[in-house]
């Protein structure tokens, strides 16, 4: 059964190559193939390369291997054709021919690498940013030597959430009655996913999440959770990505199953994007309850908050905030389907004067950038962004993407945020003293 | 339409969504978002500006007639002999201020300097890739210089690595025109064997490449007073790329459209891109219509495919601008039936059942060529009073054959939106917006 699913599902993201009118979109919003040669482009690597692959034979085309996985070739054919989708897994096939590098193995996997990182985060953190340690590094892995490295915060998003959930409950328990407004039809509870970045790197993104969820009124819980496997998936690891994927779906759908209404949200929106659509769509996981439930009721937080202000449920007892702050949409923010959520919402805020940047990408595509043979490409990638960053005049950039905010920051010396961050001044929070 | 979700699932409320991010659809969505409606377009893809020449092509061509020169007065004759076009539903009134209005429009969101050139009272016939002779209404200021009653000796430059552009061709063409016109090849120092204009036009965003550029283009030019190039001179500041082009060689430069990518045509995207976020207006791309909700003759939401699970998007007013037969707005099936794809709305212009849908003659007129959604004099739809239609999905028009694609594509948008503006000022039916 779960092979006939898999030959209908296969069969469906592979043969909508055959839509494909060779129309070049995909190839003018493509940021690698307009950055390297190296790169020949979607529409060859995938509509045309794929009609040549077959089961069990060699890979015909070892340039898939260049593809960063953005995604934005998808979004823009008219056709509907699924190239990176095809892309992806060209590249699997390919990484089971060839082995994949022990470097792939170790920065896919954020968790360990934040256990590991966390206790130790000043000798960590010095030996990150160490000349002799990063060549050391580059030679030994082939991580290059140049590349945004986030700082351990040397502590856990987890371990503030834990402590927070007890201060709630004895709020509630001292003071019946004083819980959160009442919103109509909308789900109290929100299941807070807050992924890598926000747990080892950010903490203060994830509570500034919760505390901007609180002031409208949500009960926010925080499952214990993992990885959500998109670095393994876009490293062509699927084995170890699927497993990655479905551990973290078990945890997050189990609150789901007690309350028709709760959903999901998160901050970091590729891993989101991961639980959506990636993990069932690129790893074959469709006939996945768990995933599919998960799939289903996740939200991006900006995607939220816009929701609930299209409703008129969103509080917008906002101060002003007297800056210029610029707005990159990540590739992988794009690639939820749902517009750019956080322009709207900065736009909510009074005082604050609010740039588009109109760039395709950021050129570090999760760890794409990192890697040695890479991050030159994902530095030119990058390039039309940093110069319309440095041209907009904004101190800040804000972006939905932690990884995305490291190369911003890191290819242009301007601070990079959450949008997140300029909705809890707004509201006061920061004044709070949380 | 909804399936079992959180409650939080109900639809996004706009005054108006617009389906479709071609040319029509972004001219309603801009002209609505500047009245002040909340507007969003959601877009399954890309449109088809980065497919065309980035012109705006009103009129080139009417049946019985030479290539038409003076297109406003050849609108008229158009109107009255062809009572189905959607010229003749929009009156030549709307096509004179939609061409207005996008002057404004353009100039307003444009790169600096890179403004549109043009009018009605005249076509300009700028060459073709082919070197054929194409007459347009309004062009971008890099293709002015390319207008053919002011071309006497050009260089027609190409390079190895670009391998739709075929300059001998393009010149022996031209040469047919009367022209004197001489293919020049370069040998550009691009570290691939082959390149689309789009790859090379960002190279010509660099001042450096430009001068690189001129320095092996000068010496092979004679005493051509001309230089046509493919439409490739840069995306972020094509008319400072046109100027210091003029200025290194010491003659007028042109742009020729190129086959896709357009890089023209990526630019007239942008600026509408731009125009509509200035204006206030949404736009969500990869967000495919999957369903609709229909309450008898009107449409209350339609949902859209977004990563996980469906968005739906409701509204009192539609705008159906997702093409024709060439983009797949409009089909054909194996069985032979023709259907209107997003929202199965009844078309008008299908052969009857046994007569034949094609003549084997390309360029002739098609029995099924003119197929298109059923709408009354408002643009609207037959059997769904609150979608206007727009552009190509309209029927009774031949783009290929017409030469007026973007030309009806920017006045029915202008038209749509006006429907709607006058329509909800009298008071939008009841129920409209109801949550």
């Amino acid at each position: 059964m779960s092979d006939l699913i898999d030959m209908i599902e296969h069969g469906s993201l592979r043969g909508s190559l055959d839509h494909c009118v060779k129309c070049t979109i995909c190839e003018t919003a493509c940021p690698v193939s307009n950055a390297t040669p190296l790169f020949p482009g979607p529409k060859y690597a995938g509509p045309q390369s794929e009609r040549y692959r077959v089961a069990g034979e060699p890979s015909v085309d070892a340039s898939v291997d260049y593809c960063s996985g953005c995604g934005i070739c998808s979004q823009v054919c008219p056709q509907g054709v699924k190239i990176a989708e095809i892309n992806a897994r060209a590249r699997d096939a390919l990484k089971r021919e060839h082995g994949v590098p022990l470097r792939d193995r170790i920065i896919t996997r954020p968790t360990w690498l934040g256990r590991i990182g966390t206790p130790v985060a000043p000798i960590a953190n010095l030996a990150l940013n160490l000349r002799p340690a990063r060549i050391l590094a580059e030679k030994a892995l082939g991580v290059h030597r140049d590349a945004p490295a986030p700082r351990f915060a040397g502590r856990r998003f987890s371990t503030w959430a834990r402590a927070r959930g007890r201060e709630r409950r004895a709020d509630r328990a001292t003071a019946p009655g004083a819980g959160p407004p009442d919103h109509r039809g909308l789900p109290r509870r929100v299941v807070y996913f807050h992924g890598c970045g926000t747990e080892f790197y950010e903490p203060w993104e994830g509570e500034k999440v919760v505390e901007v969820l609180e002031h409208n009124g949500f009960q926010v819980t925080v499952p214990r959770q993992g990885c959500c496997g998109l670095p393994l998936q876009s490293s062509g690891l699927f084995d170890d990505a699927r497993r990655t994927v479905l551990r973290l779906a078990r945890s997050l759908s189990a609150p789901l199953r007690d309350d028709a209404d709760a959903i999901i949200v998160g901050n970091a929106t590729s891993c989101t994007l991961m639980l959506k659509r990636e993990g069932r769509e690129i790893l074959g996981l469709e006939d996945d309850p768990d995933l599919r439930l998960v799939s289903r009721r996740t939200y991006d937080i900006c995607e939220l908050l816009l929701a609930l202000h299209d409703r008129g449920e969103l509080r917008t007892d906002f101060r002003p905030i007297r800056e210029i702050v610029a707005y990159h949409a990540p590739c992988q923010q794009q690639g939820h389907g749902i517009g750019k959520p956080a322009l709207d919402l900065l736009a909510l805020i009074p005082g604050l004067e609010v740039r588009e940047m109109n760039a395709r990408c950021c050129g570090i595509a999760g760890t794409y950038g990192l890697k040695a043979e890479k991050h030159g490409i994902s530095m030119a990638v990058g390039r039309d962004l940093f110069d319309q960053v440095l041209a907009s005049g904004a101190p800040t950039v804000a972006c939905d993407s932690e990884t995305c905010r490291w190369q911003i920051a890191h290819g242009t010396g301007r601070r990079s945020v959450h949008p997140i961050d300029f909705l809890h001044r707004a509201y006061g929070l920061d004044d709070a003293g949380a | 339409m909804t399936g079992p979700g959180p409650a939080l699932d109900g639809p996004l409320h706009f005054d108006a969504v617009v389906i479709g991010a071609g040319t029509a659809g972004m001219t309603a969505a801009i002209r609505l978002a500047q009245s002040g409606a909340r507007v969003c377009v959601v877009a399954k893809g890309v449109g088809s500006t980065h497919l065309a020449a980035g012109t705006i092509d009103v009129l080139g061509r009417i049946d019985g007639e030479e290539r038409v020169t003076e297109p406003g007065a050849a609108l008229e004759r158009l109107i009255a002999s062809r009572p189905d076009h959607p010229y003749a539903l929009l009156g030549s009134g709307v096509v004179a201020d939609s061409l207005s209005w996008f002057f404004e429009t353009a100039a307003a969101s444009s790169p600096r300097g890179y403004e549109y050139v043009g009018g009605l009272e005249r076509n300009m016939l700028l060459p073709t890739a082919v070197g054929a002779l194409r007459p347009s209404t309004l062009v971008p200021i890099t293709m002015a210089a390319g207008e053919a009653s002011a071309l006497h000796r050009a260089a027609i430059v190409g390079t190895h690595a670009l391998r739709d552009f075929h300059p001998s061709l393009c010149a022996a063409n031209l040469r047919e025109a009367g022209i004197e016109a001489r293919p020049v090849f370069l040998e550009l120092e691009l570290e691939r064997a082959d390149m689309s204009a789009l790859g090379i036009a960002r190279r010509f965003d660099d001042p450096a490449w430009r001068a690189l550029f001129c320095a092996q283009l000068s010496p092979a030019l004679r005493s051509e007073d001309h230089v046509g190039l493919p439409a490739m001179l840069g995306l972020r500041d094509p008319h400072a790329a046109l100027a210091d082009l003029e200025r290194r060689l010491g003659r007028r430069v042109f742009e020729i459209p190129t086959l896709p990518p357009s890089v023209p045509g990526m630019r007239l995207y942008e600026i509408l891109r731009r125009a509509l976020r200035s204006a206030g207006g949404r736009l969500v791309i990869g967000a495919e219509v999957v369903a609709a909700e229909r309450h008898g003759e009107r449409i209350a939401a339609v949902a859209t495919r977004a990563a996980g699970r469906e968005s739906h998007y409701a509204a009192p007013w539609f705008v159906l601008a997702s093409g024709g037969l060439a983009s797949g707005g409009i089909e054909l099936d194996s069985s032979w039936r023709t259907s209107e794809r997003v929202l199965g709305l009844p078309l008008r212009g299908v052969p009857d059942a046994g007569e034949p849908r094609f003549v084997p003659d390309f360029f002739a007129e098609q029995p099924l060529g003119r197929v298109g959604v059923a709408v009354d004099p408002q643009l609207r739809a037959e059997g769904a009073e609150n979608v206007v239609v727009a552009g190509a999905a309209l029927p009774g028009q031949a783009p290929w054959r017409e030469g007026c694609g973007e030309g009806v594509a920017l006045a029915s948008g202008y038209r749509a939106a006006q429907v709607i503006v006058r329509e909800s000022g009298a008071g939008a039916p009841a129920g409209a917006r109801a949550t």
